[in-house]
């Protein structure tokens, strides 16, 4: 108990150590908020649930909050549904059926354009198909004619690709046009109320209409979007508890198999130990990386195999002859002699007496070797060898580098995951580092 | 610190070998016995190495498809080759040809069990000789396996081998500065950076290639040269320097620190040594002790330490050279595998187990040349 004070102690002399831990209790809070947010299917339903998940996202746009640095602030994603509180909705009878009037009302207070605004239709009727009018109101009391038409039970209308409506507008774009202040050169956006107002006749008993209304700013989220609209929020959050329990899983299994193999070779000596050794030569000219690369293009990408082969062809890795010096001085030493006197068994001696000698060895280095795996599977998805179906930090990176984040200016898309991937490796390495000194105070001075 | 116990043990297995050549006398014939023990063994290591490898690519009859398919091309061309046979009515030449195919499988031993054929493959592996490849082709256009990665291994040998010289060298000179000034600020930020050093190359890359080639259009996003290739060969130099600035870059980063930590972290171990104490006494300037006394019995670890992170930088460069779209030997396995091409697959993955054991050899000939233990007959493994 005293010692393990000491220890502790010790260890908090490190600020390095105090900070690593602080990083690692908040990964693990935010995994543990992730497992219970977005359950894996539903983290797989959002990440690879095709375009109907996402559609109302906007294509390639970084994190809401980068508007705090800007100068110029852009728009963000305002979703409106005639079908929630978020769009006002009302019926009247008429002759000839219903008459429906909807109103999509928010406030446009950004210096920049947004991306498109979309409608996505919905309607349910029998024969005949509602007919809709939509007309624009700015804040400034102008009232523009959008778009009228006959409604199919499921329709999308974009503003964008509307030439008529362009037309109308005078031949410009139709998200300058409906947004621009009359008047002004360049063209600026004008701040306020805007209005969609939607009419809608129906000829049909029992026809319903109902209008989601996008608009898909520049921003989006806490992490923005990637290339088909996903919001990267999901595979970031994903990424921390995949990452951590890669790492420690692999870590764990090789330290704790080449321990046992390395304690085996000593015990046992002889043909044993050269084989051991002879297998851990062999083992140095391995390519790990394409031999992973070749069971991944051939097998299997998924993540257990990857894990599992990455700790069969790192167990037999160079720390088994440090281990093995160890073990070397300690198999000498009088209580080993004196188990072996009282007739324990060669297992006994192994687990019992050999083993539990190196855990202060073994703890610094299980934690310094987490950061090399959980870099080795965001390495593996960068080659588009990540696993098919979870959300990860390296797919993520391999995503943005074949869509040439870097070069068409989407930082975000890169440092998001990047500095995620960063920070867990420093703070396992760092408190690799720390725990590396307070067990082995021969190097504390150095 | 396990590289280091690593290193410092690393003395142990390779001098025992050397024990056995007591009887030699010059230290020549003993350096050169020991360098022809250690290539026989390192030669029987990559044999075993390159057999794993085709029995992991054989385990889903990889290879054995990769040989299937070269005797289907090559028949089907010397039909369509031979007048007589290339007349023939269609249904009749499919017979022949299908018999063809047949005999050519069974001159090959494709009738036979795998563990004979295993040894078959082993052998064309060894030599490289893994066939044409499915899809790729190389600069100058062949299919030949052999020709597509052999024509990158030089791209991947320069980028390396500039990166690993800057890195030796100028993490031998920090380490030596830091060690005149231990405790002084510079140490310190050197002793915080080294968990830094948890990052990979191509990690690293990527905030450079940001950084420099992004956000400031200084550098160039990857590649070799420029686009077209300059002419002369004073500009394709230039180009290429220009190219490899950050590559080069990413790898000192990400290693640079720890290396500089470690070998730091030697150097005064051994230079708290009495007989560093009796050199000082003796009034020896600090370049002589630090030269004689002090860097030269740390030359095996630090060697055997430099190699290790060689061996790892090797293993990482498909991930580093697709970063960086170098056009060396791991962006062809990254080709590769987009491109589902078996034979490159497992030939660039034979290639690399051939890298690493070159690697390994010129440590160990590296090492004989600076432990005086090996040359005096290796007493040294106690340890």
């Amino acid at each position: 108990m005293k010692a393990i004070k000491k220890t502790l102690r010790d260890f908090l002399q490190y600020p390095s150590a105090i900070a690593s831990m602080v990083i690692i209790f908040l990964l693990l809070v935010v995994s543990t908020y992730t497992l219970i947010v977005y359950p894996y299917s539903e983290a797989v339903r959002l990440w690879r649930g095709g375009e109907n998940v996402w559609y109302n996202l906007p294509r390639n746009v970084p994190p809401s909050w980068t508007n705090w640095f800007r100068s110029e602030k852009l728009p963000e994603t305002i979703i409106l549904n005639s079908a929630d509180e978020s769009a006002s909705k009302s019926i009247d009878s008429i002759q000839t059926g219903d008459r429906i009037e909807m109103a999509f009302t928010y406030e446009f207070d950004t210096d920049i354009y947004p991306q498109e605004i979309s409608l996505f239709m919905k309607a349910t009727f029998k024969e005949k198909s509602p007919f809709a009018s939509i007309t624009w109101e700015t804040p400034d009391g102008r009232e523009i004619r959008i778009a009228d038409f006959a409604v199919a039970t499921s329709q999308t209308y974009r503003f964008s690709q509307d030439t008529r409506l362009q037309r109308r507008l005078g031949g410009v774009a139709p998200m300058i046009g409906l947004f621009a202040e009359p008047g002004t050169d360049p063209p600026k956006p004008l701040k306020g109320e805007y209005t969609m107002r939607v009419s809608v006749v129906t000829f049909e008993p029992d026809t319903d209409l109902d209008i989601e209304f996008v608009q898909y700013g520049q921003v989006y989220g806490l992490a923005g979007t990637d290339h088909l609209r996903r919001d990267l929020m999901v595979a970031l959050l994903w990424g921390i508890p995949v990452a951590l329990s890669f790492g420690l899983v692999a870590a764990l299994g090789t330290t704790i198999l080449t321990m046992i193999i390395a304690a085996i070779g000593t015990w046992y000596g002889g043909w044993v130990d050269e084989a051991i050794q002879r297998v851990t030569e062999v083992n140095l000219v391995l390519p790990t990386l394409p031999i992973l690369i070749m069971i991944g293009t051939f097998y299997s990408r998924s993540i257990v195999l990857m894990l599992g082969v990455i700790i069969l062809l790192s167990i037999f890795g160079g720390a088994i002859k440090s281990y093995r010096s160890i073990f070397m001085q300690v198999r000498e030493s009088p209580y080993i002699e004196a188990a072996r006197a009282y007739g324990a068994s060669d297992l006994r001696i192994i687990m019992n007496y050999l083993v539990p000698r190196i855990i202060p060895l073994l703890i610094p280095a299980l934690v310094s070797g987490i950061p090399g795996f959980v870099f080795l599977e965001a390495g593996l998805a960068v080659l588009g060898l990540g696993d098919p179906v979870l959300p990860t930090w390296g797919k993520i990176i391999d995503d943005a580098q074949r869509n040439g984040a870097l070069y068409r200016g989407y930082y975000y898309w890169v440092l998001e995951p990047a500095v995620l991937l960063m920070l867990t490796g420093l703070a396992f390495a760092m408190l690799g580092f720390a725990l590396d000194r307070v067990f082995n105070p021969r190097l504390r001075g150095m | 610190m396990s590289e280091e116990l690593q290193a410092l043990q690393k003395s142990s297995d390779t001098s025992d070998l050397a024990q056995k050549t007591k009887s030699a006398s010059s230290s020549l014939t003993r350096i050169l016995k020991y360098t022809l023990v250690r290539l026989v063994t390192l030669f029987i290591t990559v044999v075993v190495g390159v057999y794993l490898t085709i029995l992991i690519a054989n385990m889903g009859g990889y290879v054995d498809e990769i040989r299937r398919g070269e005797i289907r091309e090559s028949v089907s061309l010397r039909i369509m080759n031979d007048p007589v046979l290339k007349n023939l009515p269609p249904e009749v030449r499919f017979e022949r040809m299908n018999e063809m195919i047949r005999l050519e499988e069974k001159r090959y031993g494709l009738d036979q069990p795998f563990a004979l054929r295993s040894v078959r493959y082993l052998r064309n592996a060894l030599t490289l000789d893994l066939g044409r490849s499915q899809t790729m082709s190389s600069d100058s256009g062949s299919r030949q396996v052999r020709l597509i990665i052999l024509e990158r291994l030089p791209a991947t040998l320069v980028l390396f081998a500039t990166a690993d010289l800057i890195l030796f060298f100028s993490a031998i000179f920090i380490a030596l500065f830091l060690s005149r000034r231990y405790g002084s600020f510079w140490d310190k930020l050197v002793v915080t950076l080294a968990p830094s050093s948890s990052a990979p190359g191509w990690f690293y890359g990527i905030f450079l290639i940001l950084i420099f080639a992004a956000l400031l259009r200084v550098l160039p996003f990857g590649g070799m040269v420029g686009v077209p290739p300059p002419d002369n060969t004073l500009e394709y130099i230039l180009s290429m320097l220009k190219h490899m600035i950050l590559p080069v870059t990413a790898i000192l980063l990400s290693s640079i620190a720890s290396q500089a930590f470690s070998w730091r972290t030697f150097f005064l171990i051994y230079s708290s040594e009495d007989y560093v104490e009796m050199a000082k006494a003796k009034g020896l300037t600090s370049r002589d002790i630090e030269r004689r006394y002090v860097l030269r019995p740390t030359l095996p670890n630090i060697i055997t330490n430099f190699a290790l992170l060689l061996i790892s930088l090797w293993a990482g460069a498909p991930i580093f050279e697709t970063v960086f779209n170098w056009p060396g030997l791991g962006r062809v396995l990254f080709q590769a595998i987009g491109l589902y091409d078996t034979p490159v697959i497992v030939a660039s993955t034979v290639l690399f187990a051939y890298l690493l054991a070159v690697t390994v050899f010129l440590l160990d000939f590296l090492y004989a040349l600076v432990d005086p233990r090996v040359k005096i007959g290796g007493q040294g493994s106690s340890r």
